[in-house]
């Protein structure tokens, strides 16, 4: 490998990781919008679980529209800005993993499993819909 | 307002460092380890968890560091909420499904799931432990 494509490997890399820092905050700046908007209403950590959904959403959608078959063209550094970065730092699954604790902790078990439940279902039905989704705009006829 | 904006910008500082951390662990087991299961991803929710544990339990100490607004943000709410991800995670185990790997899947899943609680419930141990 001669001296000049290293360069430009490492060159690379680093827009990547400015792709992905750039959309991790701004997605951790959403969540965190989020989480002042949504109450947590008895005891359930509502916003989060909409992060998680939301996000899982989008990164199922957007995947399949920039997929190999998809309409929407886009190349690697957007790819990584928007499912790395943006997907990545608006969703939380330390958050996901305090809250259950937390709710543990002060005895309320049932609250506790019902939002294991709810998270884990929801977050893969969000990725399944936005798949579906951006599969069948994938298949509409023109461009 | 004044401290609305400290807040943003302890998230945005936080967030910077999780998701350049997140990026770099994913890549790094991946190339290790093979891309045939997320361990990265896995490797990443669970170490997350721990740390959340830590500092959660720290918090509830009022002379705590983390009893203050500013740190929080910047260490959970922008660090750790970047470095961890679901959309990864839910994309993965729909990847694994799609690919008739439903073993797989339902295994990342549980694994998931149960290792991160417990390295949550792990910090909260220690640091009970450490008083």
């Amino acid at each position: 490998m001669t001296a000049s494509k290293t360069t430009s490997n490492r060159r690379a890399t680093a827009i990547l990781y400015a792709c992905v820092a750039a959309g991790g905050v701004l997605g951790s700046l959403a969540r965190y919008i989020a989480a002042l908007l949504i109450p947590v209403v008895s005891g359930f950590p509502w916003p989060t679980l909409f992060v998680n959904i939301t996000g899982s959403f989008i990164i199922g959608f957007y995947a399949t529209l920039s997929g190999p078959d998809g309409r929407l063209f886009a190349g690697t550094r957007q790819r990584q800005f928007v499912m790395t970065g943006f997907c990545g730092g608006y969703t939380t699954f330390s958050s996901f993993s305090l809250e259950t604790v937390r709710l543990l902790r002060v005895g309320e078990a049932r609250t506790a499993l019902l939002y294991i439940g709810i998270s884990v279902v929801t977050w893969l039905v969000a990725v399944w819909l936005g798949h579906v989704l951006a599969a069948r705009l994938n298949r509409l006829k023109g461009s | 307002m004044v401290w609305m904006i400290g807040g943003f910008i302890s998230v945005a500082l936080g967030s910077v460092l999780g998701a350049v951390a997140r990026y770099f662990v994913s890549g790094f087991v991946a190339r290790r380890a093979g891309e045939t299961f997320p361990y990265g991803t896995l490797l990443i929710n669970v170490s997350g968890a721990f740390v959340i544990g830590i500092f959660g339990d720290l918090a509830q100490d009022n002379a705590s560091l983390f009893a203050e607004p500013d740190p929080w943000l910047f260490a959970v709410t922008g660090f750790l909420g970047a470095y961890t991800t679901v959309s990864s995670f839910s994309l993965q185990t729909l990847s694994l499904a799609r690919d008739g790997e439903g073993t797989r899947a339902a295994l990342y899943i549980v694994l998931s799931v149960a290792l991160s609680l417990m390295a949550a419930w792990l910090g909260f141990v220690l640091v009970d432990a450490l008083r």
